[in-house]
C-alpha cells in the first residue's frame, strides 16, 4: 500500500500532473521535462505530460483523454493564474467525466518563473516544491456539486438618462420585465440639459422621444422622483424597496443595471468661475438652447478641473462638446471670434477628429498651453503662455467657456453601498475588468453603464446601455442559475454560535438560527471568500475545497 | 476565445469566409465557403507533429515576417481551433512537387490533400459584421523610409518583439542586428563547407591550401591544383568578410533608446483623416513593457496630441512619464534619415527653439493608423451595407450598432477605430441588437399581425 508523507492512505487516488510551459514563458526560466519526471514520483500519481500549452485545445483534449485513458480521479495542472484559468481546466475535467472540484492547480508561472528569471536551478526547485504541495492538496479534496438557483426575469435599472433608457428598451425587446427607477420627476439625464448633439438634433427631443417609448413599452413600469432605499438578495433573486411618491415599493429582480451617470463639474473661482462672463460648457449648451447666448468673443478653456493632481483622470467627451459648442457659434454668428486653449485635443475616432478640421475650417482658433502654466482669467482677459511658439498671449473676451469634466454623482457612493459594488478613486463605478469586462462588475448579476463607470458620449452611453441588456440576457434566459459549490460550511453539532462569523461575513450571507442558536450559511451569498473559517474559535466553519484537513496537506508537503 | 471555442451555443467557422446573403432579417440565407485546410477538423488533435517535419519555411506573418513558419501551420498557439491548415501556395504536394511528410508523421491521418472548398448555406436570424480593421502600411509614406531603414517598424512588429513567444522571445534586438545575425549564420554555414573540400584536397595532397596558393602566385603548381585555388579564393575574403561582421556583433546589444511616432497614416490628410484612437496608448503601453523588460530603456513619444481617452488612461499616461523614462514630445517628425551604426535619425522641429533638431535613435517605431480593410467594400455589396465616408460600416448615432441594413449590426473596428473596452462593450451592445432581432416580442407580433 502506498501512502504518503504524513502517512495518510493514497489508495485507489489516480493523480494526473500536467506541466505546462506556457512557450517559454515558463520553460524558459525552469526545466518543465526536469518538473514532469519528478511529479511521476510523487504518492498517487499514476500519470504526468509536459505541454507546450496545457490551455490550447489540443491541450485541454490531452487532459481529457489522459482522465479517460488512465480513470484519473485528481488533477493538478501547472501553468498560469488560477484566476485566469481554474475555471477552464476545471470545467475541462467535468467534460471528461470527474468530479470538477478535485481538480487542483499549481502557479509556477507567476509565482515561479517570472519572479525567478535568469535562475534556472532556484525556479525549478521552487516549481517542484509547489507541485508536490498541489499534489498533497489534491490527494485531500473532496467532491462537490454545484449550488443552483431559480431566476428572476425582470431587472431594476437604477437611472432614466440615455444609458438607463437604452438598457430598458433593449431588456424589454428582449421580452424582459424592466423596472426602472428615476431620481427626477423626468427621464431624460443630463442630456435635457443640452442644447443640441453633434448631428444638429436636439438633445432633449432625442431622449424624450426614448423616454417616451420606453415607459410605453409593455413590461417596464417606470418609477420618476424615486429612489431606490435598500438592496437584498443575490443574482437572480435581489429583492428591492424603492421610495416613491405613492409609498414605498418592494419587488424582486434578477440583475440590476446602474445607470446613474454623472455631473459636469461647476467650482466657484475655478478660472475666475462666477456663472456670468466665466462659465461652464453646460452653462453655455443651456444659452445657446435658451438664446440667451450673447458674446462676440470667446475663450474655451480645457481640461478646467480636470487632468491635474486631484482630479487626474481625462473626462473624455470635453473636447468634442467644446468643439461642438464653438462650430455652433462660429455657424451662428460668423465674424465671432472663438478660441480654444486646450492641452490634447481629444478627438479620438472617425467623426470626432472630423469635427477638428472641419472647426479649424470654419476659423475657430486652437491654442496649446502647458499644465505647469494655466491660463488667467480675469479683467476681461486671458493670458497664457503658448506652448507650442513658446509666447505669452492675451484675448480680450466677453466670454469665457470652461471645459469642465463630468464628476461622480455625490449620491454614487449611497448607491454602490447599496449593493456593496465598488467605486474607484474618483467616485466612478468600479467594473470587473478594464478591459473585457467593461460592463460587469465582479458581484454577479450587476451591471454598470454610461457615464457612471467613467464619462461618455451619449451614442457611446445608448451603446453600453444596449451592451448590459445582452449581459443581463445570457443570464436571464437561463433555466437556472448554476455556481461554484465553493462555499462555507457551519457545523451545526460544534458551532457555539458565538455569531464571530456573522460579523466578517462581507455577503450577509451567514445568518444566526434562534432555534437552534448556531449559525448557518446561505449558500447562494456564500462568495467563498473563507473569512468565516478563519475567524470561528471552533473551527466549526470551513470553507469547501479549504478545509484545515485539505491546506494542512498542502503545508506538510513543503 | 478559448470560451468562445467551447460554447455550446456557438459554432465556430474559421478560416471560412462569406459569399452571399439573401432574405430579411429574421430569416436571412447565408451562404458561406469553407476553405480547404486540406486537414480533417475531426481528425486533427493539433499536436504539431505534422508541423515539426514540414521541409519548407514560409515567413510568419503573425510574428510579421520577423520568423518562418512551416507551410503546415497554425497561425498562432493558442489559436482556436487548433486545427492545423496546409498553406497551398507554399505546401510542395500541392504545389505538384514530391513530398508528404506531414502526411506520414500524422498519426490522426487527418492531411487531406484532396480536400476541396466547402460550400454551406445557413439559416440566420441576424447578422453581426465584426470583420476589424487593417494596419496602415508605412511604406506608403516615402519620408520615414520605412521599407529602406531596417530599424524602423510599425508597432504591431514591436508588439511582437516584446512577447515572450515572438521572434526575439521578448529581447528588443534591432532587426539590422537581427539580419546581420542572420547573415553571420549563412556565412558559416558556408564557410564550414568550403573548410571541408579545402580539408580534403589537403589531405590528398599533403599540403597545405596557403602553400599551394603561394605556389601557384609564384606559377610554380602543377595546373590540376586549378580547382583547389579556386575554392581557396572563394574562401580567403569569405573569412575575412565574416571576421569583419563578427568584431561587428560583438558591439550589439538590444535598442535602448527609443522613438515612438503617433499618427502614422492618420490624421493625415494625404491617407485617413480620422484619428486612429488607440495608437496613443498602444505606444505608451510598449514604452512602459520596453522599461519593464530593460531599465535603462528610455522613450520618446513624438505626437501632436496624446490621446489617453479612457478610464485610467491619463493616469496611465503620467505614469509612464514618471516612472518608466518616457518623454512626450508635441512634434510632427518631418523625415527619418539613416545614421551611423544603423541608427535612424529623427528630423523634426522644436516649435520652441524654433529650431530644426537631428536626434538618433536605437529603434523607431511607427503607430500606424487603423485603416479599413481592403475586404470591406466587397462585405458592404454581399451584405447590401452602405460604408460611410471613412470606409468604415456606415450606422447612425442614435442606433450606432445598426447597419444601414435591418438585421446586420456591426461593432468593432469595423464601426469605426477603438480600443479594446470600447470593443467589448460595443459587441455586447451588438449582440443585444442581434437577439432583439430574433426574439418574438407582443410588440412585434402586433406589428407583424
Amino acid at each position: 500500500m502506498k501512502q504518503n508523507k504524513t502517512g495518510e492512505n493514497t489508495e485507489g487516488l489516480r493523480v494526473g500532473v500536467f506541466i505546462c510551459d506556457c512557450g517559454s514563458n515558463i520553460a524558459g526560466h525552469l526545466d518543465c521535462a526536469e518538473v514532469t519526471k519528478y511529479a511521476a514520483d510523487l504518492p498517487g500519481v499514476v500519470f504526468t505530460k509536459e505541454n507546450l500549452y496545457t490551455c490550447s485545445e489540443a491541450g485541454i483534449s490531452e487532459i481529457q483523454n489522459a482522465i479517460r485513458e488512465n480513470n484519473l480521479n485528481r488533477v493538478v495542472v501547472a501553468s498560469c493564474s488560477p484566476r485566469t484559468h481554474h475555471p477552464l481546466f476545471a470545467s475541462s475535467c467535468a467534460q471528461a467525466g470527474m468530479n470538477p472540484y478535485l481538480f487542483e492547480m499549481v502557479n509556477i508561472r507567476d509565482q515561479c518563473s517570472w519572479v525567478h528569471m535568469g535562475q534556472r536551478d532556484i525556479a525549478t526547485a521552487k516549481a517542484k516544491d509547489l507541485v508536490r504541495m498541489g499534489v498533497a492538496k489534491s490527494t485531500a479534496l473532496e467532491p462537490q456539486k454545484d449550488i443552483e438557483s431559480s431566476v428572476i426575469r425582470k431587472i431594476l435599472v437604477i437611472g432614466g438618462g440615455i444609458a438607463g433608457l437604452s438598457a430598458a428598451e433593449a431588456l424589454a425587446g428582449m421580452g424582459l420585465e424592466v423596472l426602472l427607477v428615476e431620481k427626477e420627476e423626468r427621464c431624460g439625464g443630463l442630456m435635457l440639459g443640452l442644447n443640441v448633439l453633434e448631428t444638429g438634433k436636439s438633445a432633449a427631443g432625442q431622449v424624450s422621444d426614448l423616454a417616451a417609448t420606453v415607459a410605453a413599452t409593455s413590461g417596464v413600469t417606470v418609477h420618476t422622483a424615486s429612489r431606490v432605499i435598500e438592496i437584498s438578495g443575490y443574482i437572480g433573486n435581489f429583492r428591492v424597496v424603492i421610495e416613491t411618491p405613492a409609498g414605498k415599493v418592494e419587488d424582486t429582480v434578477g440583475c440590476i443595471v446602474v445607470a446613474c451617470g454623472a455631473v459636469p463639474l461647476v467650482e466657484e473661482g475655478l478660472f475666475g468661475y462666477n456663472g456670468k462672463d466665466v462659465i461652464t460648457q453646460m452653462e453655455l449648451e443651456q444659452r445657446l438652447a435658451s438664446g440667451s447666448f450673447k458674446a462676440a468673443r470667446v475663450v474655451m478653456i480645457q481640461c478646467a478641473g480636470a487632468r491635474n493632481a486631484t482630479r487626474e483622470y481625462c473626462s473624455r467627451i470635453c473636447c468634442a462638446t467644446a468643439v461642438k459648442n464653438a462650430m455652433i457659434i462660429k455657424r451662428k454668428y460668423p465674424l465671432a471670434e472663438v478660441h480654444v486653449l486646450y492641452r490634447d485635443m481629444q478627438m479620438y475616432g472617425d467623426e470626432k477628429e472630423q469635427m477638428l478640421w472641419d472647426a479649424r475650417g470654419m476659423g475657430i482658433k486652437f491654442h496649446v498651453f502647458d499644465q505647469k502654466k494655466p491660463p488667467r482669467v480675469g479683467d476681461g482677459k486671458v493670458t497664457f503662455q503658448h506652448a507650442v511658439l513658446g509666447e505669452t498671449k492675451e484675448f480680450t473676451v466677453d466670454l469665457t467657456v470652461l471645459s469642465t469634466p463630468l464628476v461622480a454623482r455625490p449620491e454614487s457612493s449611497q448607491v454602490a453601498a447599496l449593493m456593496r459594488v465598488p467605486c474607484d478613486k474618483n467616485g466612478f463605478f468600479l467594473e470587473a475588468h478594464a478591459k473585457l469586462r467593461p460592463l460587469d462588475f465582479a458581484a454577479d448579476g450587476i451591471f454598470v453603464c454610461g457615464s457612471a463607470r467613467y464619462p461618455v458620449t451619449s451614442v457611446e452611453a445608448r451603446t453600453q446601455g444596449l451592451g448590459v441588456a445582452s449581459r443581463i440576457g445570457a443570464i436571464l434566459f437561463k433555466e437556472k442559475l448554476v455556481k461554484s459549490g465553493i462555499v462555507a460550511e457551519i457545523d451545526q453539532e460544534t458551532c457555539v454560535g458565538c455569531m464571530g462569523c456573522l460579523n466578517v461575513c462581507p455577503y450577509e450571507a451567514i445568518i444566526f438560527n434562534r432555534e437552534t442558536g448556531v449559525c448557518e450559511v446561505k449558500e447562494i451569498l456564500c462568495k467563498g471568500c473563507g473569512n468565516c473559517a478563519s475567524t470561528c474559535p471552533s473551527h466549526s466553519a470551513v470553507l469547501r475545497g479549504y478545509k484545515p484537513e485539505q491546506l494542512l496537506a498542502q503545508i506538510r508537503a513543503i | 476565445m478559448l470560451d468562445v471555442g467551447r460554447h455550446p451555443n456557438i459554432e465556430l467557422m474559421a478560416y471560412s469566409e462569406v459569399e452571399q446573403v439573401e432574405g430579411s432579417a429574421g430569416c436571412f440565407k447565408v451562404r458561406v465557403r469553407r476553405k480547404a485546410r486540406y486537414v480533417d477538423e475531426a481528425k486533427c488533435t493539433g499536436c504539431g507533429a505534422c508541423r515539426e517535419k514540414c521541409p519548407t519555411d514560409v515567413l510568419d506573418m503573425y510574428n510579421e515576417g520577423h520568423s518562418t513558419r512551416k507551410a503546415i501551420y497554425s497561425w498562432f498557439a493558442q489559436g482556436i481551433p487548433s486545427t492545423h491548415t496546409i498553406d497551398p501556395d507554399h505546401c510542395r504536394v500541392l504545389q505538384g512537387k514530391k513530398c508528404g511528410v506531414c502526411q506520414k508523421r500524422c498519426e490522426a491521418g487527418a492531411i487531406d490533400f484532396e480536400q476541396k472548398d466547402k460550400i454551406v448555406e445557413l439559416d440566420i436570424g441576424a447578422i453581426i459584421v465584426a470583420t476589424g480593421y487593417t494596419v496602415f502600411d508605412p511604406g506608403k509614406i516615402p519620408e520615414y523610409r520605412y521599407k529602406d531603414l531596417p530599424n524602423v517598424v510599425t508597432a504591431v512588429e514591436f508588439e511582437r518583439f516584446l512577447s515572450a513567444s515572438g521572434p526575439t522571445h521578448g529581447h528588443i534586438d534591432r532587426p539590422s542586428d537581427i539580419l546581420a545575425r542572420r547573415e553571420i549564420a549563412e556565412l558559416e554555414k558556408e564557410e564550414s563547407r568550403l573548410q571541408k573540400t579545402l580539408a580534403r584536397y589537403e589531405e590528398k595532397a599533403g599540403a597545405s591550401s596557403q602553400s599551394v596558393f603561394e605556389a601557384f602566385a609564384a606559377e610554380t603548381a602543377p595546373p590540376e591544383q586549378q580547382q583547389w585555388m579556386e575554392k581557396y579564393r572563394e574562401y580567403l575574403p569569405l573569412t575575412e568578410k565574416l571576421a569583419a561582421l563578427r568584431s561587428k556583433a560583438e558591439g550589439f546589444t538590444t535598442a535602448k533608446r527609443l522613438a515612438f511616432i503617433q499618427c502614422v497614416g492618420s490624421r493625415d490628410l494625404r491617407f485617413y483623416p480620422f484619428c486612429s484612437g488607440f495608437c496613443c496608448m498602444h505606444s505608451i503601453k510598449e514604452a512602459i513593457i520596453a522599461h519593464e523588460h530593460e531599465n535603462a530603456t528610455t522613450s520618446v513619444i513624438f505626437g501632436m496630441d496624446i490621446r489617453a481617452v479612457g478610464k485610467g488612461f491619463d493616469e496611465y499616461k503620467v505614469r509612464g512619464g514618471n516612472k518608466s523614462n518616457i518623454t512626450y514630445r508635441r512634434s510632427r517628425v518631418a523625415e527619418i534619415v539613416n545614421g551611423p551604426n544603423n541608427n535612424p535619425v529623427l528630423v523634426y522641429e522644436d516649435t520652441q527653439l524654433q529650431k530644426v533638431v537631428r536626434e538618433d535613435f536605437d529603434l523607431v517605431i511607427l503607430a500606424t493608423a487603423c485603416a479599413p480593410n481592403e475586404g470591406m467594400k466587397e462585405m458592404a455589396a454581399i451584405l447590401g451595407i452602405e460604408l460611410n465616408r471613412f470606409g468604415f460600416f456606415k450606422t447612425r448615432p442614435e442606433n450606432p450598432l445598426d447597419t444601414t441594413r435591418e438585421g446586420i449590426f456591426v461593432c468593432g473596428c469595423a464601426h469605426s477605430p477603438m480600443d479594446i473596452p470600447e470593443s467589448v462593450a460595443q459587441a455586447s451592445s451588438a449582440a443585444s441588437r442581434a437577439v432583439q432581432t430574433v426574439t418574438v416580442t407582443p410588440a412585434k407580433l402586433l406589428k407583424i399581425s
